[in-house]
C-alpha cells in the first residue's frame, strides 16, 4: 500500500503534533526562569528553542522505540498512525487552551493505543509494555523529582540563608538559567524522537523503508526544526500556570526544581524509561514549594494538573479510536483527507478561541488571580506582542 | 512484581539523582556562600560585572574564592557529564 497523498498527510500531522509538543512543554524548562526574572520571556523561549534544536540532533538511538514496545507494529497502517496523532494533537490542544501542563508524550501514546484499538482490537496493544514503561513511571517519576526538588530546596535555603538576598539572587538567577538550559537539551533530545519514531513507523507501514531501518535524515531534521519552532512560540498559558499558577518561585526554588527535573529526565532516559518531562517538571516545581518554609503551594490547581493527567491517556485514546473510526468508515485516502480537514478546522478554532483570552510575553507574569489568562484590564498592549500561542 | 518495575533502576535513579539533583544546587549554594559577601565573581558565568553594592564588609579571602571556584568547578563537570549521557545515547 504506496500511498504518496496519505503518507505526506501523515508527515505534515506528525510535524503539527511536533510543534504542539514544543509548545506545550516550553514551561517545563522555562516556566520558573521567565518567573524569577531570570530571564526575559523572549529570551527564554529562543534559548529553549535552540537548545532543543541541538538536543534533537544529539542522540538518536530510541527513535523506533516509542510506539514498538506499545503495539504491534505489523498491525499499524498509515490510517492508525494519523488517528493516534490527531487524538494527540487535539488533547494537546485543549491542554494547552485551559493551562494545564499535560503530558505531551502521554498524549500522543493514548492516540495510538486509542487508533490501534479501533483498527485490529484490544490484544494489538503490548499492555505489559503500557503498563511498564508508561503508567508506572509516570506515577513514579512527579514523585521523585519532587522529593528531590524539595530537598535540595531545603538545603539551598539552609546554606545561603545568611546571604544578602540580591547576592543571592543575583547568584541563583545563572544556576537557574544553566539548570533550565539542561532541561531544555534534555526536552529536544526525549520529544523530538518520538515524533520522529512515528514519522519512522509511518514510514515502515507504507513500505517506504525497512521494517528496522533508523530514521531517515531529512525526518530528524524536520522533527527537530518542528519541535524548535514550538518551542520557540511559547506556551504562555502552560507557563503562566506552572510559573506562576502552582507556587510562588523564587530564584533558589527555579534551581532547584530545574536541576531536580534535569537529573531525573536525564537518569532515567539513561535506564531506557522515557519519562514525561511535563510530570517531571510539575513535580519539582511542586517539590520546591514543599521545601521551602512559607511557600505557598496552590494544591487545589496541582490537583486539576493531576486529574488532567489520569485522563490524558483514556481521552486521547477516545479521540484516536473515534478519528481512526471516522477515517476508515469514509474509507481510504478519502478518509484521512476529510479527518485531516477536521482536525484543521478544530485546531483554527482553539487558536481563535485561545485570542480572547490571549496570554502572552506582555501578561506571563502577572499577579495569579485562579484563572490562566489574567483578567480582562491586562488585554494585549503593545501591538508588536504575537502570541497567543 | 519485579517484571513490571525495575526496582535497581528506581533505586539508582532515586539515590543519583537525589545527588545531583539536590546535591548540586546545595553545592553551588555553598559556592555562593562561600564568596560571601562579596558580588558573584564573573567566573560563575561571565554575566555580573561585580557592579554589586559595596556594603560588603568582609571579602573572601583568597582560600574562600579557591573552595567556591572549586564548588563551581564540580557543578560545571557534573553538567558536562549530563550533556556525555546525552550525547552517549541515553
Amino acid at each position: 500500500m504506496h500511498d504518496t497523498t496519505l503518507l505526506v498527510l501523515v508527515v505534515v500531522t506528525a510535524l503539527a503534533f511536533d510543534f504542539t509538543n514544543g509548545f506545550h512543554d516550553t514551561g517545563n524548562a522555562m516556566a520558573t526562569s521567565i518567573a524569577t526574572g531570570a530571564l526575559r520571556p523572549r529570551v527564554a523561549v529562543a534559548i529553549s528553542g535552540a537548545l532543543n534544536l541541538v538536543g534533537a540532533f544529539l542522540s538518536l538511538s530510541v527513535a523506533a522505540t516509542i510506539a514498538s514496545g506499545l503495539v504491534d507494529t505489523k498491525l499499524v497502517t498509515l490510517t492508525v498512525v494519523f488517528s493516534g496523532l490527531m487524538g494527540g494533537i487535539l488533547w494537546n490542544l485543549l491542554t494547552w487552551f485551559l493551562g494545564i501542563p499535560s503530558s505531551s508524550s502521554h498524549a500522543l501514546i493514548g492516540g495510538v493505543i486509542g487508533s490501534t484499538m479501533a483498527a485490529a482490537g484490544g490484544d494489538a496493544v503490548k499492555w505489559k509494555g503500557v503498563f511498564s514503561k508508561v503508567i508506572i513511571p509516570a506515577a513514579m517519576s512527579p514523585i521523585i523529582a519532587g522529593v528531590i526538588a524539595a530537598i535540595g530546596t531545603y538545603l539551598v535555603y539552609l546554606i545561603s540563608r545568611n546571604l544578602v538576598q540580591r547576592t543571592r539572587d543575583q547568584g541563583f538567577r545563572i544556576g537557574q538559567i544553566g539548570s533550565a538550559s539542561m532541561v531544555s537539551l534534555a526536552h529536544g533530545t526525549n520529544d523530538a524522537q518520538k515524533t520522529m519514531g512515528i514519522i519512522t513507523l509511518a514510514l515502515i507501514a507504507n513500505g517506504t523503508v525497512s521494517a528496522h531501518a533508523k530514521a531517515p535524515f531529512w525526518v530528524i531534521l524536520s522533527c527537530a526544526i518542528a519541535i524548535s519552532a514550538g518551542t520557540y512560540i511559547g506556551g504562555w498559558r502552560v507557563i503562566r500556570t506552572l510559573g506562576k499558577g502552582l507556587v510562588e518561585i523564587e530564584a533558589p526554588q527555579g534551581m532547584a526544581a530545574e536541576s531536580a527535573s534535569a537529573a531525573t529526565i536525564l537518569l532515567s532516559s539513561h535506564f531506557g524509561y522515557s519519562l514525561s518531562t511535563t510530570h517531571v517538571a510539575t513535580g519539582s516545581i511542586l517539590g520546591t514549594g514543599i521545601g521551602k518554609k512559607g511557600a505557598q503551594v496552590r494544591w487545589s490547581v496541582a490537583g486539576r494538573m493531576a486529574t488532567a493527567w489520569l485522563f490524558t491517556l483514556p481521552m486521547a485514546a477516545l479521540v484516536g479510536a473515534g478519528a481512526y473510526a471516522a477515517a476508515h468508515g469514509i474509507g481510504g485516502s478519502g478518509g484521512v483527507i476529510v479527518m485531516f480537514v477536521v482536525l484543521v478546522i478544530l485546531g483554527a478554532l482553539f487558536y481563535l478561541r485561545s485570542r480572547r483570552t490571549a496570554v502572552h510575553p506582555g501578561n506571563v507574569n502577572e499577579e495569579w488571580s485562579g484563572s490562566v489568562a489574567p483578567s480582562r484590564s491586562q488585554e494585549p498592549v503593545a501591538a508588536g506582542t504575537r502570541g497567543a500561542a | 512484581m519485579n517484571d513490571w518495575i525495575n526496582l535497581h533502576a528506581l533505586w539508582e535513579i532515586a539515590v543519583v539523582g537525589l545527588i545531583c539533583g539536590a546535591g548540586l544546587p546545595a553545592l553551588f549554594a555553598v559556592g555562593l556562600r562561600l564568596l560571601n559577601p562579596r558580588p558573584v565573581p564573573a567566573t560563575v558565568g561571565g554575566q555580573n560585572d561585580g557592579a554589586a553594592e559595596p556594603s560588603a564588609s568582609v571579602s573572601a579571602g583568597a582560600g574562600g574564592i579557591a573552595a567556591a571556584s572549586l564548588c563551581f568547578a564540580v557543578v560545571l563537570a557534573a553538567v558536562a557529564w549530563g550533556i556525555y549521557l546525552i550525547v552517549n545515547g541515553s
